[in-house]
């Protein structure tokens, strides 16, 4: 009797691997694959410490972006307003810092309030008036655009002293470094927008592997008819996705704040479908309801990663790096369609 | 008596009603208010003058002909996002991409491996017709995606997006070839003795072209069905999956023809720049003709008069010294304010508070409302 | 209230517009008990369990619960719940993304979640009922049975008095369904009312204590089940009581009767993916024929594999005496076969587009791409069948989604009698409309056969198919269990074949 119930168990449990776990799965092969292959055949710097921690430095604040986008996609919605956004938040900074003599507390309080703004209007019109997000977000996007060249037209550096000794702090990691070719040894440094953007990544990993909202995310991007009749409040969760993505945006903005040092329309271009293609690698579904936040983490990295390769070839006209970048995202929604095809069929 | 003024009250209200639910009463709505605007900020608008351009031609000049001519090639998309719309219930966002593609496949071939050629490599026909054929067939490979693949046809047509202008860029290696034949010109500007811009010819002849295409092919009848109930189209023997792939290659042709339009313009093209948000200004003309984004029932006429009243919009902030970079901020705001108003809770909220007001006074709440 | 009644139903009235959808409903659930809740569709199953779970708000009588004096007032499905009544719905309402412990727990209560304590949980409630799933593992990976008990495991464990099972074997295999069963024995035996809604006949007798029957939102009596026979459950779920059903007589039956050599369209061992076991069949020139069974029987499923419309995964079709392949709607279309199809809202209309639109469709897409009708030829086919069919609508350009159902049924009948079919299939021509339509409709049947057209009719009402058919094909559980014709062709036969078993 037993081993007869015992057997098909283990049998489902082997068929049962998840699409969020399979999908995060092929990412994280994915990206070893490719960081491997660089190392091996571009040997190009790929080895030392510094040039993966570089891909942290430049990235951290796409890696939040990302974060927040794979919370909206997850929960089954899209936003293509946070790139904009980012230099909205830029622009506003520097305008608040240089023209308006802010300090970098009150500054960072503005970046947070523009996302937070941003999140309410887009979450209310997605949310409850039902509108479709990619409208919506769009809307919002040129907004974004439009107001950033309203606050200032053109670019500039910020000469707030507080706030470059904000934005050239190092934090050095210990035991890791490289010795130059004089046989000076440098240690190796992350920027403090990595730290904010790790904590970020490990908290949001916790709070939707782990907390009612989070696998509320889940249950909505599944199937939203479902969540509401087991009692989960489908239109709250669906805001509370928008603002967090917007919120996050607020705070990816400050961070390539941080990093660039100055408001300018043209940052973060494109910023939006980086995010967008970060999750999709990482195995986020465009359907709603699979994806993983260690995925979106590794889908930014993924994608630095061929971008530094794409450049360490010689080919390093801006077309390929966007060429390649398409090419990774119509390959991963083609094999989400075929994961969910098969699914499908499978049912019927 | 009471009851029959109420009638008649109603009569009235019904009879303004109707023609506020006509589909083109939006744009035309949203045009009168913008002539009204431009008439009382400075009639001058308005006036349109003869004179003669730099090459001793005649030509009519005044902001009516900007308007006419800029919105050439958003008419143009418009006709065929008006069809995608329909038949797939979603928008091509990488029509702007698309253009620089079309417009780099144009100059490359006109250009062969000479950026500064002395003479034209090959006949503009051709290269037009080379241009479309490229445009279609990334229209094709959208269409695929979302017919057959089943991705949300924003989403599969972010992958253009990102690559298209990427894409124009590797076609002619990154150079910027510029034309000098000056006949090439006379596509984008004008034919030397007729005054008004060819833009507007090649628009006029698109409309004409598709308004034939919908009388003599059931192109329209198929798309509203497969858009509407896909599955009772394909009871009826329709393929809903041809009929999508079919309308994004014919929005490909569409941008094939405005990637013409926008490199003859100058006579050379800037890949990152060119036709740059044209994708919002298309889809944003879709809407304002009261054609639902949903997909569905759609009303061709009405996009493309939805597309002029958009341009004059743009060429108004202009004149109001609105820079073209904020642009998109004011333009954001009629997006949302038209989605808002036509989205199914808010009219069903509407059409709750109508009732509750109607009875009483029909007839004011009725052209409130128009206004 | 008596003593081990868990739930009184008093005097339930709903009203739609236009329609009573339930007058003066009683039903009485006891501890322990499985109750069958039976009736054909549109008798109003569907409205009492909505108005007993809050979807609907009932305009007349009581509801009464056990331990609760006086009568209570269900306002939301949320409501239900917190007052002891679950429902497992046959569209499985769980997230297929998370994982089974999720599903049983997430949104009840309130508060922190304990992981390790909600696993722990969960897995002591998958044991104590025997359901095979691990608390950890995720919903989809699960068979469809077993989700199915899981979301029964969910209702049980929110301390259901009352659970609700509408249609929960429909998309279970006999193996699946046994587990089923004995997951509810266990806890009937525990205590808890189950209210089981089916079509299933076997399985009613199976399982069930007490059967009640609804007809036309009508109380039609409540039963032990051992005092009902099938062949009486039948009957009363019809509406016929076995005695005066004789009476009817088909006086089309000698007309039509008479097999001819070679049949206009045969099928054979022919199946689809929607699930019906192969069978066999066929119609003559000018036959009337119909699909005759409960619902869910398969007797749709049946003309849907014969006009392409589901993928056919095997058998042959000989029309005319040659073999021919439909593998898609337009095939069937081509070789003079039409379909009105039983859900006319998903598969009939086009809900935007006019009445003339609706009309020429079919064949205007027959015609081709590139030759459309004109407006005025359109306007004249569109006005001819409006006339014809004494369609009620206020112009051909009115939207159908604006029409009335029966109309809107006619619309799509006029779109298939323009294209001059030589074998129409109605699958349900008459639900849901009034009265004299019906009546037009099939006198409609019967001049069509009389001008040599064959017709395959389905309907729910028995009296209707045998007042146009002159054989009928009877099936149970998706296959075919029989045939009449002639003389056999009485209520009473029909609703044995039906019934099958030892009537």
């Amino acid at each position: 009797m037993q081993p007869k119930e015992n057997a098909p168990r283990l049998k489902q449990n082997r068929v049962g691997m998840s699409d969020t776990n399979l999908l995060l799965l092929i990412t994280i092969v994915v990206f070893f694959v490719m960081y491997t292959c660089a190392v091996v055949f571009l040997k190009s710097g790929f080895l030392k410490p510094q040039t993966f921690f570089n891909i942290l430095n430049e990235n951290a604040a796409l890696i939040i972006l990302s974060c927040g986008m794979s919370i909206v996609m997850i929960s089954g919605g899209i936003d293509i307003s946070v790139g904009t956004l980012t230099a909205l938040v830029c622009m506003s900074c520097a305008v608040h810092l240089d023209h308006n003599g802010g300090n970098v507390v009150t500054a960072a309080c503005l970046a947070l309030a523009i996302g937070l703004a941003f999140g309410v209007v887009q979450g209310y019109l997605v949310a409850y008036l039902e509108i479709q997000p990619f409208i919506v977000t769009l809307a919002g996007m040129f907004f974004a655009k439009g107001m950033t060249t309203i606050v200032n037209a053109t670019q500039f550096n910020v000469a707030n002293e507080q706030f470059q000794a904000l934005k050239s702090t190092r934090i050095y990691v210990p035991g890791m470094g490289s010795v130059t070719k004089k046989g000076i040894y440098v240690p190796a440094y992350i920027e403090i927008g990595v730290i904010v953007a790790l904590v970020i990544v490990v908290v949001l990993f916790i709070v939707l592997r782990r907390s009612k909202l989070g696998r509320g995310f889940y249950a909505v991007g599944g199937n939203a008819q479902s969540a509401n009749m087991l009692g989960i409040n489908v239109k709250r969760t669906k805001f509370l996705s928008h603002i967090i993505c917007s919120l996050l945006a607020g705070i990816g903005g400050f961070v390539y704040f941080m990093h660039v040092g100055s408001g300018s329309p043209s940052h973060a271009s494109g910023a939006e479908m980086n995010a967008i293609a970060s999750s999709i690698i990482g195995g986020t579904m465009l359907t709603g309801g699979v994806g993983n936040i260690v995925g979106t983490f590794f889908g930014v990295l993924s994608l630095s990663t061929i971008k530094n390769i794409v450049s360490s070839l010689g080919l390093d006209e801006a077309w390929w790096t966007n060429i390649t970048v398409a090419a990774m995202i119509c390959i991963f929604l083609l094999i989400q369609s075929i994961v969910l095809s098969r699914k499908n069929s499978k049912k019927s | 008596m009471s009851e029959k003024l109420k009638t008649t009250n109603g009569g009235v209200g019904s009879f303004l009603l109707r023609i506020v639910r006509q589909q083109i009463f939006i744009p035309i709505a949203a045009l009168l208010i913008l002539v009204l605007f431009n008439l009382i900020m400075d009639p001058s608008f308005f006036k349109i003058t003869l004179s003669t351009n730099s090459a001793g031609n005649p030509v009519f000049s005044g902001y009516l002909i900007t308007i006419l001519d800029n919105a050439s090639e958003l008419a143009i998309l418009a006709i065929g996002m008006t069809l995608v719309t329909a038949s797939s219930g979603g928008q091509d966002i990488s029509v702007g991409s698309a253009i620089a593609i079309a417009g780099s496949v144009l100059l490359r071939v006109l250009c062969g491996t000479n950026s500064r050629p002395e003479v034209l490599q090959a006949p503009i026909i051709v290269a037009f017709l080379a241009c479309c054929f490229v445009a279609m067939l990334f229209g094709g490979f959208n269409g695929i995606l979302v017919a057959y693949f089943r991705i949300q046809p924003m989403v599969a047509t972010l992958i253009l997006y990102t690559a298209g202008r990427s894409i124009a860029a590797w076609i002619n290696n990154n150079e910027l070839p510029i034309i000098s034949d000056p006949t090439f010109g006379y596509y984008g500007n004008f034919i030397p003795g007729i005054p008004v811009p060819t833009p507007i010819f090649i628009a006029l002849a698109c409309m004409i072209i598709i308004a034939l295409v919908l009388k003599f092919t059931n192109l329209g009848l198929y798309a509203q069905a497969a858009g509407i109930n896909a599955h009772s189209s394909r009871l009826n023997g329709i393929n809903p999956e041809v009929i999508k792939l079919i309308s994004y290659m014919i929005l490909g042709i569409c941008v094939g023809v405005a990637g013409f339009i926008k490199v003859t313009r100058f006579s050379t093209i800037n890949y990152s720049v060119v036709a740059k948000d044209i994708e919002m200004d298309a889809i944003l003309a879709v809407a304002l003709g009261g054609n639902a984004l949903s997909g569905g029932k759609f009303n061709m006429g009405a996009s493309i008069f939805g597309a002029y009243v958009i341009q004059f919009l743009t060429t108004t902030l202009y004149k109001l010294n609105v820079t073209s970079t904020a642009l998109p901020a004011y333009k954001a705001i009629v997006v949302i304010v038209l989605v808002v108003l036509s989205a199914p809770t808010v009219r069903a909220k509407l059409s709750v508070l109508w009732k509750k007001i109607a009875p009483k006074k029909d007839v004011k709440e009725a052209s409130a409302d128009a206004a | 209230m008596q003593e081990g009644i868990v739930l009184e139903m008093r005097g339930i009235c709903k009203f739609f517009p236009g329609v009573k959808a339930l007058q003066n409903v009683d039903l009485t659930l006891r501890e322990g008990e499985i109750h069958a809740l039976m009736g054909e569709n549109g008798a109003g199953k569907s409205t009492l369990i909505k108005v007993l779970t809050g979807v609907y708000q009932k305009d007349e009588g009581q509801i009464m619960l056990k331990g609760i004096p006086g009568a209570v007032s269900i306002r939301s499905p949320q409501d239900a719940q917190n007052q002891g009544i679950s429902t497992v719905y046959q569209e499985i309402s769980l997230c297929p993304n998370l994982t089974v412990a999720e599903n049983m727990y997430i949104g009840r209560g309130r508060g922190a979640v304990s992981w390790k304590k909600m696993n722990a949980d969960a897995s002591k409630l998958l044991d104590s009922l025997g359901i095979p799933a691990k608390a950890n593992q995720q919903l989809d990976s699960c068979s469809i049975a077993v989700q199915q008990m899981i979301a029964i495991a969910r209702a049980v464990d929110m301390e259901c008095k009352v659970l609700i099972l509408d249609e929960p074997t429909s998309s279970l295999d006999e193996h699946e369904v046994e587990k089923l069963f004995k997951l509810m024995r266990d806890l009937k035996a525990k205590g808890v009312a189950i209210l089981f809604v089916t079509h299933f006949l076997d399985q009613v007798y199976e399982v069930s204590d007490r059967i009640t029957v609804l007809r036309d939102g009508q109380l039609v009596g409540e039963y032990a089940v051992q005092d009902l026979p099938r062949l009486q459950l039948v009957s009363k779920m019809l509406g016929k009581e076995l005695d005066d059903l004789s009476s009817i007589k088909n006086p089309e039956d000698e007309i039509s009767a008479g097999r001819k050599d070679e049949p206009l369209l045969e099928v054979q061992q022919l199946h689809s993916t929607a699930g019906i076991k192969p069978f066999d069949f066929y119609i003559d020139k000018g036959e009337v024929n119909g699909f005759t069974g409960l619902l869910g029987s398969g007797r749709s499923e049946c003309v849907r594999a014969i006009y392409g419309a589901d993928r056919v995964l095997g058998g042959t079709v000989t029309m005319n005496g040659k073999k021919i392949r439909i593998s898609k709607p337009i095939d069937a279309m081509r070789n003079g076969i039409s379909y009105l199809p039983e859900d006319r809202k998903r598969d009939g209309i086009v809900g935007d587009l006019s009445v003339r639109e609706n009309i020429i469709l079919a064949l205007q897409v027959m015609k081709g791409f590139f030759r459309p009708f004109s407006r005025a030829q359109a306007e004249k086919f569109a006005d001819e069948y409006i006339k014809l069919l004494d369609i009620k609508t206020s112009s051909s350009d009115t939207p159908i989604k604006s029409l009335s159902g029966g109309n809107q049924q006619k619309v799509i009948l006029a779109r298939w009698l323009l294209t001059n079919p030589v074998y129409l299939i109605l699958d349900e021509p008459t639900r849901g409309i009034d009265i004299g339509t019906k009546v037009e409709i099939q006198k409609l049947v019967l001049k069509l056969a009389a001008e040599g057209k064959s017709v395959t009719f389905i309907s729910s009402e028995t009296d209707e198919m045998l007042r146009t058919c002159s054989r009928l094909v009877v099936m149970r559980d998706r296959k075919v269990v029989g045939e009449l014709s002639g003389k056999e062709l009485t209520q009473n036969n029909i609703m044995a074949t039906i019934a099958g078993g030892e009537a």
